[in-house]
């Protein structure tokens, strides 16, 4: 049951971030003081989660552990209350993890003209400590609150350190995502003036609107609905409500890219199943051809154009668009198995893009260049980061024995005996990942060396450029210390996972099993 | 007939009981004015400003005090004073108080003279436009003037805006329509004189006191107009009259809904709601800064209080015909006020569509008519004020050599320059647009949850989607300030003296107050209706 010594835990993981956000943003003068302060509070907040990670029990009979709640606006029945369930305390544990190493990544990077890395790191913390507590919310109108306002820091991320046309990337970022959050407020009020009704006295508590909103009747809960999943589509991002995702991974410094599409766009499934599901059991089930369609257009349209892409922080975006279009579709398949292939799938997604992302922005940092055509052959001079790419490829692509495999097979095999013709036009989206990602690093890697970018970088324009020669080899040099340790932790989870997957899943399993009775749904094939 | 004379002529025989603690916050704030006007006749010149925000400043805490004092043993349910002229209720109580305390910020404002020499007014408003007198007391240059001329400020604009405030308040009080009509001539008309002050770009700003005059003076008829159908069809003026009148009768609808539709008319124009708005965006932009700062937040307040009471106490009773029309205006003013304001250039006009857009919103709460509904249109209007306020605060700021720089290009990369005045402004501006953790956000959703609970759906996502579509413009200005580059010969920001500190200060910590801890407000606002009396 729920300790006090859990709720101190949750309520620190909330304020460290904070307090090192405010520490940090007095150290602007100092960048070397700064960052060295924003990596001790990520891995103090590292260090917590991993606390609240043994103190959380799968097993127990409570869903929300670590609760704590304080009143906030009483007329409203508003309530400051937090707490995980196996859901998002995997994903708290995720965002914990990648911090530290995305101020380790960020370390050497040059800012813009005039920006400070305090002001930088600032906003970063800010940004883990709103999305911890999205993830942690327990009450939906702290959920819309810690929703919106996740767009501040990232607005101002995107748009003060981001590439040329950052300023449109980040209006556009930030609108698509206010305008899906009003329409889900609406929805949000709603819930609240059914729960007066029903209750005499309106309330936001999440599991007391469970209660009163799965009752009602099948055409409001279509239309309240509507509103979280709107707000949930775009930021998942779920075609036709994705296109604000290329520009803004396009335009955003690198470690921010990881941010957006490996923590930010998480909140979008996990809204699915916090929320959608269990809030509104009967539409959910309604709707499902219409979210499906969504979910497999994204598989197949995000494969087809991160093929096209020349841009490899856009081919980014594109291949995320289709692995969220996957986790969309084990989470409506409504089967365990999908489910808990859709949540690993989450947490997988964040480390392997999250890798991708790093390891192509280290390639980004060699050339200067963010076009692919700019590369070509750079294992030759450097066969670490080469190789580093090639696991990150394989895992994006789902290779057995790697993390993303386990989660791919059980959203596949759980969709198939309910949704079998969308799942199966899913596994053309597997198939097209195979080509995309090798073809990707093929260019990049293979072949002689080659592209402006670094042949300019080897040797400046125009020169031959010699892999063999130590010039050559000094201006491009392969992985050094920092980049090793950013990457390591990484892909020790992408292996360890891929072998063992049981720890996240004994965590996930029983929390996506308490979402599945409340659509009451009963699995299509009963498995062990 | 014989109604009407009894109106003219109150019986002799027994004055009316006045209950004096009850409207001692008007008496001091008209008191005050009259003896603002009395400073003006006898004081030496240079006296006369320090004398004159003194008394204000003096004026507006003491019936602040007499406010505190009287709300302490007040009667929940309202109390009808002066023949039934006042309603002194709890939401009549609740304006009073929010109108007192944007007024102290509005005369901060008003009264400054370190962000611009002398202040933002004009040294004597005889001075044409044009002339050597209006270079001199743009410039400071004297070269045929004494040193008394540099400077100065009309300081007759101090008793102008007591007696407008005067006004507000029994707008907001007013239980009958004639007084109603009264306190609107007493709030509008210092207000034009005030609109035509403008130290610098004198023709702008005349040009706008004429505008706001004409417009005005149309507005005041149109609401004369309608009290006088009103007036026929219930043979009173009193709004509980009306309201009863309408309850269960077979008078003529036509001179009922008629005066109803001229009369709102005239109380649309003055919270400038769309499409009644046309006035707003060029008075906005050239009045000075500080009395534009008044009139949006003061103004509102008054003009909604008034509806507010008009729509509740005199027609709840018929609102089923006619709350179609109110939720198209609403819808109108919203839309209005987000898409035009996408296309301005001047910062100030673009403060003035988004305060048509709000009114949008403000009337979904007023038509509301729940108590909810009361409570969170009041909490929007206290909310909506403060930030306002310091929004003209922070504009009034950035100046170049000719006044203030408020076309929007000039405003490129004020972060980098000064970033403390550009964190307030995109502060205000997300507290604008109803970002969480700003009053703005809890005004916002208070009022569209009482609009909800009334079945207003439709027209709370049109709400919401105008409220995403507003904040492209203010997000427009945040990457201005932030992600632009600054331009060479760009404007700087002035270092405010204390007194445009204080009421920006003021502004922001309020408008952050009631968006983390809101809960004393909404008490506040929610404690007690009209007394329908």
């Amino acid at each position: 049951m729920t300790s006090s010594s859990g709720s101190v835990l949750l309520v620190l993981l909330l304020l460290v971030p904070v307090a090192g956000a405010l520490v940090v943003a007095f150290l602007r003068d100092n960048a070397r003081l700064a960052k060295q302060t924003a990596l001790l509070f990520s891995l103090g907040e590292f260090v917590l989660a991993m606390l609240a990670w043994f103190a959380y029990e799968p097993g127990a009979e409570a869903r929300l552990q670590l609760h704590f709640s304080v009143d906030w606006i009483p007329a409203f029945g508003v309530h400051l209350s937090f707490g995980v369930d196996g859901i998002a305390l995997v994903m708290i544990a995720i965002i914990a993890l990648l911090v530290p190493l995305l101020i380790g990544a960020s370390w050497v990077d040059k800012l813009p003209e005039g920006r400070s890395a305090g002001g930088f790191l600032a906003l970063i913390l800010v940004e883990q400590a709103l999305t911890i507590g999205v993830f942690a919310a327990t009450d939906v109108f702290v959920f819309y609150v810690l929703f919106e306002l996740m767009l501040v820091p990232m607005y101002f991320l995107i748009g003060s350190y981001g590439g040329a046309r950052r300023q449109y990337a980040a209006v556009k970022f930030f609108l698509y995502s206010f305008l899906g959050g009003l329409i889900m407020l609406a929805s949000a009020i709603g819930c609240y003036v059914m729960a007066a009704e029903e209750l005499g006295q309106g309330t936001f508590d999440w599991p007391t609107l469970v209660q009163v909103v799965s009752d009602a009747p099948l055409t409001n809960q279509i239309w309240l609905f509507l509103g979280f999943f709107l707000a949930f589509a775009v930021k998942a991002p779920l075609v036709p409500l994705h296109t604000w995702l290329p520009d803004a991974a396009a335009e955003s410094p690198i470690v921010v890219t990881v941010l957006l599409v490996g923590i930010l766009d998480k909140v979008g499934t996990f809204g699915f199943l916090r929320y959608l599901l269990p809030m509104f059991p009967d539409a959910s089930k309604t709707l499902t051809p219409l979210v499906l369609v969504l979910a497999v257009a994204g598989v197949l349209y995000g494969a087809l154009l991160a093929t096209g892409q020349r841009d490899m922080k856009r081919f980014i975006a594109y291949v995320s668009i289709a692995h969220f279009g996957f986790i969309a579709l084990g989470i409506f398949a409504f089967s365990s198995q999908s489910q808990v292939g859709s949540v690993s799938y989450m947490v997988n997604h964040s480390i392997a893009t999250g890798m991708l992302i790093l390891v192509i922005g280290m390639v980004i940092a060699r050339g200067g260049s963010t076009q692919i055509a700019d590369y070509g052959g750079m294992f030759a001079v450097t066969p670490l980061l080469g190789g580093m790419l090639l696991l990150a490829g394989l895992t994006t692509l789902s290779l057995p024995g790697t993390n993303s495999f386990i989660s791919e097979f059980l959203v596949l095999i759980g969709s198939y005996p309910r949704e079998p013709v969308y799942t199966i036009l899913a596994t053309i989206g597997m198939i097209m990942a195979a080509l995309y990602v090798l073809w990707f690093y093929q260019r990049v890697m293979h072949g002689p060396v080659r592209g402006n970018a670094l042949l300019g970088a080897m040797s400046g324009p125009g020169a031959v450029a010699d892999p063999e020669t130590a010039t050559g080899r000094r201006a491009l040099p392969d992985l050094d210390g920092r980049e090793k340790a950013v990457l390591i932790p990484l892909v020790v989870l992408i292996i360890g996972i891929g072998f063992y997957p049981k720890p996240v899943l004994d965590v996930i399993t029983p929390s996506v099993e308490k979402t599945m009775e409340s659509v009451q749904l009963s699995d299509p094939v009963e498995g062990n | 007939m014989a109604q009407l004379l009894t109106l003219v002529q109150p019986a002799k025989e027994a004055l009316p009981a006045i209950n004096y603690s009850a409207i001692m916050p008007v008496l001091i704030v008209l008191g005050a004015a009259c003896i603002g006007v009395l400073f003006e006749a006898f004081l030496p010149r240079h006296q006369r400003w320090g004398w004159q925000v003194g008394l204000t400043l003096v004026a507006i805490a003491a019936a602040g005090v007499a406010l505190a004092t009287y709300v302490t043993d007040a009667p929940a349910e309202g109390e009808v004073t002066l023949a039934s002229a006042l309603a002194v209720d709890r939401p009549a109580l609740f304006l009073w108080g929010t109108l007192l305390a944007l007024s102290v910020g509005a005369v901060l404002l008003i009264a400054d003279r370190s962000v611009e020499p002398g202040g933002a007014l004009v040294a004597n408003a005889a001075i044409r436009p044009g002339t050597v007198q209006d270079r001199e007391q743009r410039l400071g240059a004297t070269p045929h003037r004494t040193e008394a001329v540099r400077f100065q400020m009309q300081t007759e604009v101090f008793p102008l805006m007591l007696f407008s405030l005067g006004g507000m308040m029994i707008f907001c009080a007013a239980n009958d329509l004639l007084t109603m009509f009264i306190a609107l001539e007493v709030l509008s008309l210092p207000l034009y004189l005030m609109a035509g002050l403008a130290r610098r770009r004198r023709l702008l700003s005349q040009e706008a006191a004429v505008k706001y005059f004409l417009l005005g003076a149309f507005a005041s008829a149109f609401f004369l107009y309608g009290l006088a159908l009103l007036y026929g069809y219930a043979g009173s003026v009193r709004l509980s009259d009306i309201s009863n009148a309408a309850a269960g009768t077979d008078r003529s609808d036509t001179l009922l809904f008629g005066g109803f539709g001229l009369l709102v008319v005239g109380l649309l124009f003055k919270g400038s709601v769309g499409p009644f708005h046309t006035w707003t965006p060029d008075v906005y932009q050239g009045a000075p800064t500080p009395v534009t700062a008044f009139m949006a937040a003061c103004t509102k307040v008054a003009a909604f209080g008034g509806i507010l009471r008009v729509l509740a106490v005199g027609f709840e009773s018929t609102n089923w015909e006619w709350r179609g029309v109110l939720w198209a205006i609403a819808v109108i003013s919203m839309v209005i006020g987000a898409v035009l304001g996408l296309t301005q250039t001047d910062i100030k006009r673009m403060i003035a569509y988004s305060s048509i857009a709000h009114a949008g919103f403000l009337l979904i709460g007023a038509v509301v008519l729940t108590p909810d509904g009361l409570s969170s249109t009041l909490f929007y209007l206290l909310t909506y004020g403060f930030t306002t306020l310091a929004t003209f605060g922070v504009i009034s700021l950035v100046r170049d050599a000719d006044g203030e720089a408020t076309h929007l290009s000039q405003w490129a990369g004020l972060a980098k320059r000064s970033p403390l005045v550009a964190a307030v402004f995109a502060f205000l501006l997300l507290a604008l647009a109803g970002l969480p953790l700003t009053s703005g956000f809890i005004g916002k959703f208070v009022v569209f949850s009482a609009a909800f609970a009334e079945g207003m759906e439709v027209l709370v996502v049109i709400a919401l989607v105008a409220s995403a579509v507003a904040a492209f413009f203010y997000l427009r200005v945040i990457v201005l300030m932030y992600f632009s580059e600054p331009a060479t010969d760009g404007p700087t920001v002035t270092v405010p003296g204390a007194f445009t500190t204080a009421a920006i200060t003021l502004g922001v910590l309020v408008t952050l107050l009631l968006g983390i801890a809101p809960a004393f407000a909404l008490d506040w606002a929610n404690a007690g209706n009209f007394a329908l009396r």
